[in-house]
């Protein structure tokens, strides 16, 4: 592809500013990407703190800080990383590439976007240097509305960053239907778009409802509105109701893309055809739907009514189908295939792994009566890591190293990827899964100190946060290097059938000479 | 590893704990059948698929509607039992038997109000008598609580403004831990109580010997005095009792210098404290006592709003008992 060397890529032209002002897609999900990935940092240096505070029995930090570290970790992690993450930063790079489209369709939103992404930011991270918010990420009423901390910042910050997410939502359903390059039929786009666009869907739907739960929060703390302190008339389970009505759907804002980089991932590595392409495709539509209707789970001990847990909990069940599809249809792509385990498809197996993990332990929690016993333990913060990190967070490195030198023209160092990602795979194991027996054992969550019979468990669980914290920091180290490489990445490192590989990396600016004429699906490996 | 088939460590304390362990062994037998079959698979074609030449052919599959419906019904059937399973178990855990012996509790931060039909009121310690069904009718004066007795397998929020229930009937007789499971603030870690499971017999001599103590306690009667005599022994040791029983450990430390959520109390007996309006005020035993019934009116400057009021929960025996100690502290 060496005659596309002429045409500039889009790293090359201008200086600071033209980043800042620039409508280029590629350019905002590099912008995203730095900014999400920095957060990333942030909030785990929050999430090694917790667990240093839980090496040993007794106290490190005081009780105080504690909760406003991990409130911090949690809310961090949830609306400044994993939300926007891989949609705004990768799905912004790849989703016009792939529909072989120049642009999305509003590039001057998306730069807005980005911006209110910023400025919600500000807020969350102002609400820290004004004390700190101590309720934990979920808010729950009426210790939010009664705490000293800074909770009317961080809710602010949150209803500003979920414009950003509803105004990408949007951008992106629109570039999906309207920008699509002749040829590329519905049918023909790769998984990953289907998955950005059901991810879309929700966010547009469900993020208008946390946008009017924390204004109501707000409210109730300045003007003294009833809404949710019984003191003033109110009713604090109905917060749960609002909060979780758009931050089930939220869970499912944030592992489909991870799911969607997999199903790309798994195929290029493979050499196959993704095997049951419209069942992967209709699955990530379904969990989009179902993630409306199951919200209640989260409230089985509540005093939510015995009719209510019964439908949430036979609902709940139903996501395990389309998810069992995937996992099934993912690993039986592998079939005789030609396997390359190069460090993207490393953090796909590892995310079929622990992404099932996630999901098996998800049935102790959707059964009524068991959950009675494991609800606000351990059980619950070690099966809401595996899918969230085991899930998003390895499907999101699995893209980052498989686009990598697409986005940047520099090939990571593949030795030390698969060293970065053995920390990380084992280092995650040692982690979280200790954390399912101390929940099965008792021990409840965000407990600044515990009874000794949880110590054993807990010292291993914190020793393994290092590991993650080496192979992370190892990674951030070899991105970065990198990027200062001389060496320039092939066009197409990996054998990718996508449309962004049939492009000189890094990009051109306008991504493609002329506008492609599509043909053929994403995944024609292998001999008909 | 030994861990991934064994459920738990707990002792299975009710009627209800081992009905639940057994759907809990369901789910996990479940769980490790589909993820050794997945994970197998994956391992196995990794191994026996792996890249040999860069011109490795490979056949062209596109799935296997037959082989996705199959998965999609045979898992739907599973879950369904799951759920049904669950859904039995959980009527169970709702539905209390009429004849239960009902018991009042009162969540604040960060303690736990016990109180019975007869007025008794303890502070994190709940008796109860083995092998009778017992439904605690629980709000909160604060925040969210959750009450939660992993020996049981059973946990329910406690709502201020509105009363939640939960029944049990312990199988096992002494002292099972209480834990708050809902997040409530600072001394979230600490919110400590038992439940001390009595057998049937003990529990009515528990139930004559404190109604005995309260009569004792107002009419000053033979028995009253005599446990007076007792108490003028060993007061500051009553005290210290009183003062772990009532949860007070929870937020004031009694060594030097540490300070929890409020002052530590050693040495503070006598001592001149200055207070939030900035004036100030000696520590002495009528303060010790105002800011027991009424913590809120004399805050010590620098600590927030946090103590409720204890008015009604200590008998002045035990307001003595607690002023005695915190003396002895230094």
């Amino acid at each position: 592809m060496a005659e596309h060397s002429h045409h500039k890529s889009y790293l090359e032209e201008g200086g600071v500013k033209s980043w800042f002002t620039t409508l280029d897609h590629k350019r905002i999900g590099i912008m995203y990407l730095f900014t999400t990935m920095f957060f990333f940092a942030v909030g785990g240096i929050f999430g090694l703190l917790v667990r240093l505070e839980l090496l040993q029995p007794g106290p490190l930090f005081s009780p105080d800080l504690y909760n406003k570290f991990f409130t911090l970790h949690g809310a961090i992690m949830i609306f400044m990383f994993i939300i926007p993450n891989i949609p705004a930063a990768l799905g912004n790079f790849f989703l016009p590439i792939h529909i072989g489209a120049k642009d999305v369709a509003f590039p001057r939103l998306n730069l807005a976007s980005y911006y209110i992404f910023v400025g919600g930011a500000t807020l969350l991270i102002l609400s820290l240097l004004t004390g700190g918010v101590d309720t934990g990420w979920t808010f729950y009423t009426p210790y939010s509305i009664r705490t000293a901390t800074s909770v009317v910042l961080a809710t602010l910050g949150v209803f500003v960053m979920g414009f950003s997410g509803i105004l990408t939502g949007l951008n992106f359903m629109t570039t999906v239907h309207k920008l699509r390059a002749p040829g590329m039929t519905f049918y023909r786009m790769p998984l990953f778009i289907w998955a950005i666009y059901a991810t879309a869907i929700i966010q547009v739907l469900a993020t208008p409802v946390i946008g009017i739960t924390t204004l109501l929060l707000v409210m109730e703390r300045v003007l003294g509105v009833g809404f949710f302190d019984p003191k003033l008339g109110g009713d604090p389970v109905l917060f749960q109701h609002f909060f979780w009505f758009y931050s089930h759907p939220a869970v499912y804002i944030m592992i489909l893309p991870g799911m969607g980089i997999v199903s790309e991932v798994i195929p290029v590595f493979s050499r196959k055809h993704i095997f049951g392409y419209k069942a992967i495709a209709y699955s990530s539509l379904a969990i989009a739907f179902i993630s409306f209707i199951v919200w209640g789970h989260h409230m089985f001990v509540s005093s939510q009514s015995p009719l209510a847990n019964f439908l949430f909990s036979i609902l709940t069940m139903f996501v395990a189908v389309p998810t069992a599809i995937k996992i099934f249809n993912w690993t039986a792509t592998l079939y005789k295939g030609s396997i390359q385990l190069k460090t993207p498809m490393l953090y796909a197996l590892a995310f079929i792994f622990l992404f099932t993990i996630g999901g098996l332990t998800g049935l102790f929690l959707a059964a009524l009566s068991v959950d009675v016993h494991l609800h606000d333990t351990y059980f619950v913060v070690a099966h809401f890591h595996y899918v969230m990190m085991g899930g998003t967070v390895m499907g999101l490195l699995a893209g980052l190293h498989y686009w990598w030198p697409k986005m940047f023209g520099k090939m990571y160092p593949e030795t030390l990827g698969k060293i970065s990602w053995a920390f990380n795979f084992v280092g995650f194991n040692v982690t979280f899964l200790p954390q399912f027996w101390l929940g099965s054992d008792g021990m409840p969550r965000r407990y600044h100190d515990y009874l000794p019979q949880y110590a054993h468990w807990n010292l291993v669980s914190t020793v393994g946060s290092w590991l993650i914290g080496a192979g992370m920091l190892l990674m951030f180290g070899y991105f970065i290097a990198s990027l200062f490489k001389k060496e320039k990445a092939a066009d197409n490192p990996w054998g990718g059938k996508t449309l962004e590989w049939q492009i000189s990396s890094p990009p051109p600016v306008h991504n493609f000479e002329k506008t492609p004429v599509i043909t053929e699906g994403p995944y024609e490996y292998g001999q008909p | 590893m030994f861990r991934l088939l064994s459920r738990s460590s707990l002792p299975q304390a009710s009627t209800l704990a081992p009905k639940v362990d057994v759907l809990y062994d369901f789910i996990l037998w479940i769980s490790l059948i589909s993820f050794v079959a997945v994970i197998g698979a994956l391992i196995y074609f990794v191994f026996r698929y792996r890249r040999r030449t860069e011109s490795d052919k490979t056949p062209y599959i596109t799935g296997h509607s037959v082989a996705e419906n199959a998965v999609a019904v045979g898992l739907l059937a599973v879950v369904m039992a799951i759920f049904a399973w669950g859904w039995i178990g959980y009527k169970e855990i709702i539905q209390s038997p009429a004849e239960a012996l009902e018991i009042q509790i009162l969540g604040r931060q960060w303690l736990w109000q016990v109180e019975y039909d007869n007025g008794r009121t303890l502070v994190n310690e709940l008796v109860v008598p083995k092998g009778k069904p017992v439904q605690l009718i629980m709000t909160s004066a604060d925040v969210l609580h959750s009450f939660y007795v992993p020996d049981f397998r059973l946990k329910q929020d406690l709502v201020p403004g509105a009363y939640t229930k939960l029944w049990f009937e312990a199988t096992e007789a002494g002292e099972h831990q209480v834990f708050c499971a809902e997040y409530c603030g600072t001394a979230h870690a600490q919110m400590f109580a038992k439940v001390k499971v009595l057998e049937p017999e003990e529990y009515a001599r528990w139930q004559a010997e404190g109604g005995q103590a309260q009569v004792a306690a107002t009419t000053g009667g033979k028995k009253g005095a005599a446990h007076s005599v007792h108490l003028a022994v060993n007061l500051a040791e009553k005290g210290r009792q009183v003062f772990t029983q009532k949860g007070c450990m929870a937020c004031h430390a009694v060594e030097k210098g540490k300070i929890l959520v409020g002052p530590s109390l050693f040495g503070i007996f006598g001592k001149q404290e200055t207070l939030a309006d900035g004036s100030k005020v000696v520590v002495d035993e009528n303060y010790l006592r105002e800011s027991l019934m009424d913590p809120q009116l004399k805050l010590v400057k620098g600590f927030p709003p946090l103590m409720p009021t204890f008015r009604g929960v200590l008998t002045d025996e035990e307001v003595n008992a607690l002023v005695a100690y915190v003396k002895s502290l230094k």
